[in-house]
């Protein structure tokens, strides 16, 4: 078991034939991931990387069965795609694209609440569950198969949890990147809940960093809902605040979202917090 | 990317929110000229970007042109927090009868704009959600629908507006909401909206934050930005590409990745250092872009030992040890350097480093080893 994707997932990839898009699909491929076909418009008909383009992310659904599609199409086309992707009733949306204005997610955020789709992301690496697939750009080597969930706002810091889980012996069920941007598809809790609800996932490892109060909700329902052990690390204690740490959610505002804040909410919900990255084993 | 106070006064202007008559000054003559065109007393504003001006001094009132420019001779040249005051608002003065506070924000938390008012305006609007958050009215807007009228109307019953102002302040509400979408401002504030003389409302003071994400499509507003408040190093690296924030501590740091950057600058203060800058090269880590970020963490004078960590993922660690070294072709370091290359083909990358034998570089495994010995380089440099 796992979460949101595995060796059966049907993959589509809009922006299959973007540079960006192309180099990853092929990843995406080589990992095993069952890649159905992509979507760029002007291109349906042809054929890239043994996978049939399509126009519109209805019609590739349509031809392949598709449930998942992950989208590697530039900031100003991405909303456009994941409002495609919603409408043409993909059930996991993961956007890897970084770069899209707040309004503008706060808007498909709405859509979303209206509709069957998930969306993971945007301006994150997406998600990998060892052994069976990956959507996204997480490097597939560092991973292992195993029982222990990692959810983060991160990109190379996750690779860096999960490197070191892996060296330690330490498997994954699930890696997932929900991004780093102010407003996004899938949060910590909506991650958290599946992980407990995943017979296979005994423990989990959350990775969280400054700006909004995503860790503090999650700590409230971890005390109240989780029963598997949760560890987590919080990057950013040395951020001064009022300027944003390359993620454009990352920043302390009006004196909220400070790291100090989420780790003594977190420790008060039993979660022990790593003093660094590499502590996380140990914890484990 | 903030925008002065003058900057959000016109634009809120440009959406039917009206704002005192006045104009920018940038030396004591030219705030005379303005004072004199106005007629009547101005208050001489200094245009920082930051809070706290007015205690500081930055703004005063004057009944004459020469008392304008005798006011602006003092204020141009302050220092407000670090903030040299390089140009002065020169605004017709209003009698203030009351002042109230409008503004529109994302909510984060809610996912959807909020817009709040409070008819404590002319204070700090954190400070009053602080001490009583009762006194400020909220209204979620959904972002399909827009501001609604019978919202505005709720603010407006809410701080006890006078109904003779409801038409008013519907105008002014309907204008900023339009302000914030049509800028995609992250926040569109008018503190405080006042209650003049005549009776009627006045945008007299006004501050808007746009999204960077954004500009892309507002080419006109990403034109307004004022770099001469930043740091020198922050302005050359968002035009080379990078993402930097001058910190004051010792250890540079170079790293791939906004998280692990914060990672690894909390982990050198864990180990007794303390970082002199945040910067993430981002992805792919080519040697113009190595060169560039050295560049710019070496301009700084309280660097004494720079870290790399570099997590390569479907970067290869190979690929950015070749491009540390052709970096460090372009760019002469005599300063203590830390190296941790870990992820894909880490092997080969740690061989191109090693063999290349520069002075004063070291290699290490783990992130604690590299901050580590970051921190004691950066000692005893």
């Amino acid at each position: 078991m796992s979460i949101l994707a595995n060796k059966d997932t049907k993959v589509l990839i809009q922006g299959i034939t973007g540079r960006e898009g192309l180099f990853h699909t092929e990843q995406m491929i080589e990992y095993g991931t069952d890649v159905v076909g992509g979507v760029t418009p002007g291109k349906g008909g042809e054929w890239v990387l043994g996978k049939p383009v399509f126009d519109t992310v209805k019609a590739a659904r349509e031809a392949t069965g598709a449930n998942a599609s992950v989208i590697y199409v530039p900031a100003a086309f991405a909303v456009d795609a994941m409002y495609e992707a919603i409408d043409a009733e993909i059930e996991l949306i993961v956007c890897i694209t970084e770069g899209i204005p707040v309004l503008d997610m706060m808007k498909v955020r709405a859509r979303l609440d209206h509709s069957s789709s998930r969306l993971v992301g945007p301006n994150c690496p997406g998600l990998l569950t060892p052994d069976h697939a990956k959507l996204g750009i997480m490097p597939g080597h560092i991973a292992t198969p195993g029982n222990v969930g990692v959810v983060s706002r991160s990109g190379t810091l996750t690779y860096e949890v999960v490197y070191a889980l892996t060296q330690r012996g330490i498997g994954q069920t699930t890696c997932v990147g929900i991004g780093g941007d102010p407003v996004n598809g899938t949060s910590f809790i909506d991650v958290l809940q599946m992980f407990e609800d995943d017979p296979e996932t005994e423990r989990v490892v959350m990775i969280g960093e400054i700006g909004g109060t995503d860790e503090e909700k999650a700590a409230s329902y971890i005390a109240a809902h989780m029963t598997k052990p949760v560890v987590a690390f919080i990057a950013g204690q040395t951020a001064p605040p009022g300027k944003r740490m390359g993620h454009a959610g990352a920043i302390v505002e009006g004196g909220s979202g400070t790291a100090a804040d989420k780790i003594a909410a977190l420790n008060a919900a039993g979660v022990k917090v790593a003093e660094h990255p590499e502590q996380i084993p140990d914890l484990l | 990317m903030n925008l002065h106070e003058y900057q959000s006064k016109i634009r809120f202007s440009e959406f039917d929110i009206p704002i005192p008559k006045g104009k920018v000054a940038r030396s004591p003559q030219e705030a005379y000229e303005i004072a004199k065109e106005l007629g009547g007393p101005v208050v001489v504003k200094a245009q920082v970007l930051t809070g706290g001006r007015g205690k500081a001094g930055g703004v005063k009132l004057a009944q004459t042109p020469e008392e304008a420019q005798q006011r602006a001779d003092e204020i141009l040249g302050m220092d407000i927090k670090g903030h040299k005051v390089l140009r002065v608002l020169i605004d017709q003065a209003s009698e203030i009868k009351t002042e109230i506070y409008l503004g529109v924000t994302n909510d984060r938390a809610a996912r959807q704009p909020l817009i709040m008012a409070s008819a404590e305006g002319g204070m700090d609007i954190e400070e009053v959600n602080r001490v009583s958050p009762d006194k400020i009215v909220r209204e979620h807007i959904d972002p399909f629908l827009g501001l609604r009228d019978y919202q505005i109307r709720n603010l407006a019953y809410g701080i006890e507006l006078p109904r003779e102002l409801w038409k008013q302040m519907m105008q002014i509400a309907r204008g900023l909401y339009r302000c914030y979408v049509e800028s995609d401002a992250t926040l569109a504030e008018i503190n405080p909206l006042i209650i003049d003389g005549s009776g009627n409302l006045l945008a007299v003071d006004g501050k808007m934050s746009i999204d960077d994400s954004a500009l892309y499509r507002h080419p006109g507003l990403a034109e307004l930005r004022d770099t001469s408040a930043e740091p020198a190093a922050e302005t050359q690296a968002r035009a080379a590409g990078l993402s930097y924030v001058k910190l004051d501590g010792e250890i540079g740091c170079m790293v791939n990745g906004a998280g692990l950057a914060m990672a690894t600058m909390d982990m050198t203060k864990l180990f007794g250092g303390s970082p002199a800058n945040f910067l993430d090269i981002g992805g792919g880590a080519k040697a113009d872009k190595v060169a560039a970020a050295l560049r710019i963490i070496l301009a700084d004078p309280n660097v004494k030992a720079v870290l790399f960590n570099i997590f390569g993922g479907i970067t290869r660690c190979d690929e950015v040890a070749m491009g540390i070294l052709t970096a460090l072709d372009e760019v002469r370091v005599d300063l203590p350097m830390v190296v941790r290359l870990v992820g894909t083909n880490e092997e080969e990358g740690r061989r191109l480093i090693d063999e290349a034998k520069i002075p004063h570089m070291v290699s290490a495994a783990t992130l604690a080893d590299a901050a580590q010995k970051a921190v004691a380089a950066a000692r005893s440099a």
